[in-house]
């Protein structure tokens, strides 16, 4: 008890001192924080994954269609359970500044295959029955104050015109993970007028969803589902939703590399800031560890007692910084929300966080410790006067 | 010597207190002397009794409560602190017990310090410079830093330092108080000289017998009053 | 600057570890900044030197990328006939119907298939864009198989140096050049017959309408014309305009980040150099009050004080500036997410950003070093020469 008492009389000499180096690791475990939480979004599609969902897609591009017809042949590979598909349809809703990925879908089997997204029963029945509905995930609902029974009209940018929906129902997620931001609407509806506008590009999709019985049949699956369609006009690429998921973010893969190491630095400099600390206070107490060596006190406690102060100023900062992570994040994740639809802070970066300051903590006491335990006390007394 | 030589110090009902949180402590009171020209003048008496402050009074480093302080016909208990800093520049020169020397400057430098207040040119001060480390025995040891030279020569810096501007005044406090017995003799010595062939009037503070009987006069202070004899 | 700089300077040297110390924190920050600035300077240079000054591009209204656009022969054939469209030396209006599609190829180094971009061109496409040189081989013959791609891709992906064969849309291709295109996006393009490629892609429509105009000024007569015409679906846009509203998100989000992490950085670094005056002021009280007894004023001290301060962010300003221009030779290749074309572009040091990044780095210095130094010249005379 005694030594953590020295510690925190120590800690509080210089106040104003202690003050601006728990400030700078503060600020600093917070950028740390949000950075990683940023990498985190980045994975977020990836996380959101199932392992037994396939996606299916024209092997040249996501630019090019595949034709209808592949459905029932999908369906009746050995190992498939259910098959939906989906185009990306990207129409703008009121401003391109209000970026929402919406999709057309074929409503009863894409529900099917995406269980995590719940929707009350009611909501269900009139999404599958009414051709012209569309159901939002809660996040983008409550981002521009959809209710239903609204009508939402969107921009085509793909499919020119403006297209129509009402707001039937509002989905929730089952998982954090799961992408909350969404707009969903009728594969038929867009065909139809498809059909009467520009005959041509009717009857295809953009990707098939393809779930299977288990997860370690899924190399096989994808294989036997591009097998079938080799040397046609529309070759697929099939591949597990994860795969699919990464292959987004390896495009920007670059970025994110960049802000790993931004975050590394981070911690550099936080280390340099402690260090810098601890290294003038170690020199100015130079004398006062020679005294207490003339009085029995081992190299030990001098580590110790400068260790020990070094850790607790680091500790105290980090945690003001991880309390702080929190609020800020969520602020984060307002203004760059059209960016990423999941933007929390995880477990594994708090546990990060702690790690790190630990380090610089016992990092930054090294050179002071080694000085302190080797100075001889002679020369050490002299400094005083 | 002595009384025949104009005042170059007039000083009249000086009072000072000192605040410690509530409480007033008064260190001088109502005190009132002269100094004459080219007199060397060792103040003396116990700890506490208001001889440091004294001195930084008449330096111009600290604040009267009230009374006034003429040096060289000037009261400068009325000065601002502008003017106060202009003043001491080239009217006060300062010798303190620890040298005060500025660690990261050489010898040379240190003693220049004083006169970059002045409009002087680079040569006019590197001449004024020599001259006074002359007058101390230190020109060879110009372009040392203070580390490098023992207590009594950094003192000997100091000094040349002090007079470099050729200043009304010189204060020292306690200037020998951290020399050993030679380097002690020397640097009184040396003040001895700087009063005796180039008339400098000197205030020394000191509590060391020896110092002041170095000095033409002593007084005491005693509890914030001022007793004389010589 | 009564007090000499070489005070200031010389202080800094004798605690060396701790002015290397902070020192480095400055530096960190500057190279952060400075790199920051340089990346989206890169990237706006690539994206604005991939368009020319008096083209005009024209795409399907509501879209905002060639490839999401799609023109019909008719539309395409009406855009052709606009008056202000330029005559080429070759006596041929500088016009170009083009067809984009993106593709997979699978990348050299990590085998992982790429986005690729592939434009139909016609004769006069090269024309239009003076940036892009054909440096090997020759443009691919009309009517043929054949195809060019830009440096980078040949570079980077497996399978497009000249002679060799490409296969994608069930057809052959044999690569007879390649060209580069400065710092543009076009680097990472495959250049083909326009006509050949939309048979292979079985893509009956045109993505674009490239042309240069006669007279820069003509473009609002002709974007009027263009977009009250009934028989068209069609929008005009000033080629420069296209390729800025195309890196907007990714350059708004890489403004974002850069800035908010040099604000951070810069804290802690400010901090890291407050912390080192604040010790420095206590550690040289004595010669404080020495400095003021001998008419010092504190002016002066405050000047000294920042000055010290700032010579360690000047020094790490200039440190960080080296670092970050080393990173010149990087080049970083990504997506454009709005395009989901592949980019390839470096950093760009502009004399701009030398001038702010030192700026920069004075106003840490000042603003790290202002508070101590005002304690060291609020300081009694008295106190000071006692704390001794």
């Amino acid at each position: 008890m005694h030594i953590l008492k020295l510690i925190l009389r120590n800690a509080l000499r210089h106040k104003l001192r202690t003050f601006l180096t728990i400030l700078g690791i503060t600020i600093a475990i917070l950028a740390f924080g949000i950075l990683r939480t940023l990498v985190n979004a980045w994975y977020s599609g990836v996380e959101a994954s199932s392992t037994t969902r396939l996606i299916s897609r024209n092997a040249i591009s996501l630019v090019f269609s595949l034709p209808l017809s592949y459905r029932e042949k999908i369906r009746h590979i050995p190992g498939v359970m259910g098959v939906s598909y989906a185009i990306w349809f990207n129409g703008t809703y009121i401003s391109e500044k209000n970026f929402i990925p919406n999709f057309a879908v074929e409503p009863k089997t894409f529900l099917e295959l995406y269980p995590e997204y719940l929707l009350p029963e009611d909501q269900k029945a009139t999404f599958l029955r009414d051709r012209k509905t569309a159901i939002a995930g809660r996040k983008v609902a409550e981002r521009f104050r959809w209710k239903i029974g609204d009508n939402i009209i969107l921009k085509g940018t793909i499919f020119p015109g403006a297209w129509e929906f009402v707001l039937c129902g509002i989905y929730d997620g089952a998982e954090k993970t799961a992408d909350e931001t969404q707009l969903f609407f009728h594969w038929n509806y867009l065909n139809e007028r498809l059909k009467k506008t520009v005959a041509r590009r009717a009857d295809q999709t953009g990707v098939y969803i393809v779930g299977i019985d288990s997860p370690d049949r899924a190399a096989e699956i994808s294989e036997a589902v591009d097998m079938m369609f080799k040397n046609s006009l529309a070759e697929t690429l099939t591949e597990t939703e994860k795969a699919f998921q990464m292959s987004f973010v390896t495009m920007t893969g670059a970025i994110v590399t960049v802000i790993q190491l931004v975050s590394f630095m981070v911690i550099v400099i936080i280390m340099a800031v402690v260090a810098n600390t601890m290294a003038m206070t170690a020199r100015e107490r130079i004398g006062e560890y020679a005294i207490m060596k003339t009085l029995g006190f081992g190299g030990w406690h001098i580590a110790v007692l400068i260790a020990g102060e070094s850790l607790l100023i680091t500790i105290i900062g980090c945690i003001i910084g991880v309390v702080l992570t929190f609020p800020v994040a969520v602020h984060f994740g307002r203004t760059m929300g059209t960016f990423f639809p999941v933007f929390s802070v995880s477990t594994a970066t708090i546990v990060l966080d702690l790690a790190a300051s630990f380090f610089v903590g016992l990092m930054a006491a090294v050179f002071p410790t080694w000085r302190a335990v080797n100075i001889r006390i002679a020369d050490g007394l002299r400094r005083i006067g | 010597m002595g009384s025949d030589n104009q005042p170059i110090v007039t000083i009249r009902d000086l009072t000072k207190s000192y605040r410690r949180g509530t409480q007033v402590i008064p260190v001088l009171e109502h005190i009132s002397f002269d100094i004459p020209e080219g007199e060397f003048l060792a103040l003396m008496g116990p700890s506490g009794s208001g001889k440091s402050t004294l001195l930084n009074l008449i330096a111009g480093i600290d604040k009267t409560d009230c009374g006034t302080i003429e040096i060289g016909g000037v009261d400068i208990t009325i000065m601002t602190e502008t003017e106060l800093a202009r003043w001491r520049a080239t009217h006060v020169g300062f010798i303190f017990q620890f040298y005060n020397l500025i660690p990261v400057l050489t010898a040379f430098e240190n003693v220049e310090l004083p006169l970059l207040l002045t409009p002087l040119s680079r040569r006019e001060r590197r001449e004024h410079v020599e001259v006074a480390l002359q007058m101390v025995g230190l020109a060879d040891r110009m372009d040392h830093y203070p580390s490098q030279l023992s207590g009594g020569q950094q003192q000997r810096v100091a000094i040349a330092r002090a007079i470099v501007t050729d200043p009304t005044l010189l204060v020292a406090d306690e200037p020998t108080g951290d020399l050993d017995r030679v380097s002690a003799e020397e640097i009184l010595g040396l003040m001895a000289r700087l009063n005796q062939e180039f008339s400098k009037t000197i205030i020394m503070v000191t509590h060391d017998p020896h110092a002041a009987e170095k000095a033409h006069t002593i007084r005491r202070l005693e509890k914030g009053v001022l007793n004389a004899h010589s | 600057m009564k007090i000499p700089l070489s005070y200031s300077f010389r202080n800094l040297l004798t605690r060396r570890l701790v002015t290397v110390l902070t020192t480095s924190g400055m530096a960190l920050v500057v190279f952060v900044f400075a790199t920051i600035l340089m990346l989206a300077e890169g990237l706006q240079k690539t994206l604005v030197d991939t368009g020319s000054h008096d083209n005009v591009i024209v795409i399907r209204r509501a879209s905002t990328t060639e490839v999401q656009s799609g023109i019909d022969r008719y539309q395409a054939s009406v855009v052709e006939t606009q008056p202000e469209i330029a005559i080429g030396q070759n006596g041929r209006k500088l016009v170009a119907k083009e067809m984009v599609v993106i593709m997979n190829l699978p990348k050299k180094r990590s085998e992982k298939p790429s986005h690729v971009t592939v434009r139909g061109i016609n004769e006069q496409s090269l024309l239009l864009r003076p940036q892009v040189k054909l440096v090997e081989g020759r443009m691919p013959k009309p009517g043929s198989s054949e195809i060019i791609v830009g440096d980078s891709i040949a570079k980077r992906f497996i399978g497009c140096g000249i002679g060799e064969t490409l296969h994608f849309a069930m057809r052959d291709w044999t690569v007879v050049g390649i060209f580069q295109a400065e710092n543009t996006g076009f680097n990472s393009e495959i250049w083909g017959d326009v006509d050949q490629l939309m048979q292979a892609f079985r893509r009956p429509v045109y993505s674009s309408v490239t042309f240069k105009l006669r007279n820069y000024s003509d473009f609002k007569t002709l974007s009027e014309r263009i977009e009250s015409d009934p028989r068209l679906t069609l929008e005009a846009k000033r080629e420069i305009q296209y390729y800025a509203d195309q890196s907007e998100m990714m350059t708004k989000f890489l403004r974002i980040l850069g800035m908010s992490l040099t604000i951070i950085f810069s804290m802690g670094a400010m901090i890291g150099a407050t912390i080192t005056m604040y010790a420095a002021v206590a550690n040289r009280t004595g010669e404080i009050g020495t400095l003021r007894a001998l008419g010092f004023r504190r002016r002066n001290i405050l000047f000294a004080f920042v000055a010290e301060s700032m010579l360690m962010s000047i020094a790490g300003g200039f440190t960080g500036l080296l670092c970050a221009s080393f990173m010149q030779f990087l080049t970083i290749s990504t997506v454009n997410w709005q395009t989901f074309t592949e980019l390839a572009f470096s950093f760009t040091l502009t004399g701009g950003i030398i001038y702010k990044s030192l700026f920069f780095s004075v106003v840490m210095g000042f603003l790290g070093g202002v508070f101590p130094a005002l304690r060291a010249s609020n300081m009694n005379i008295v106190d000071a020469l006692r704390a001794r």
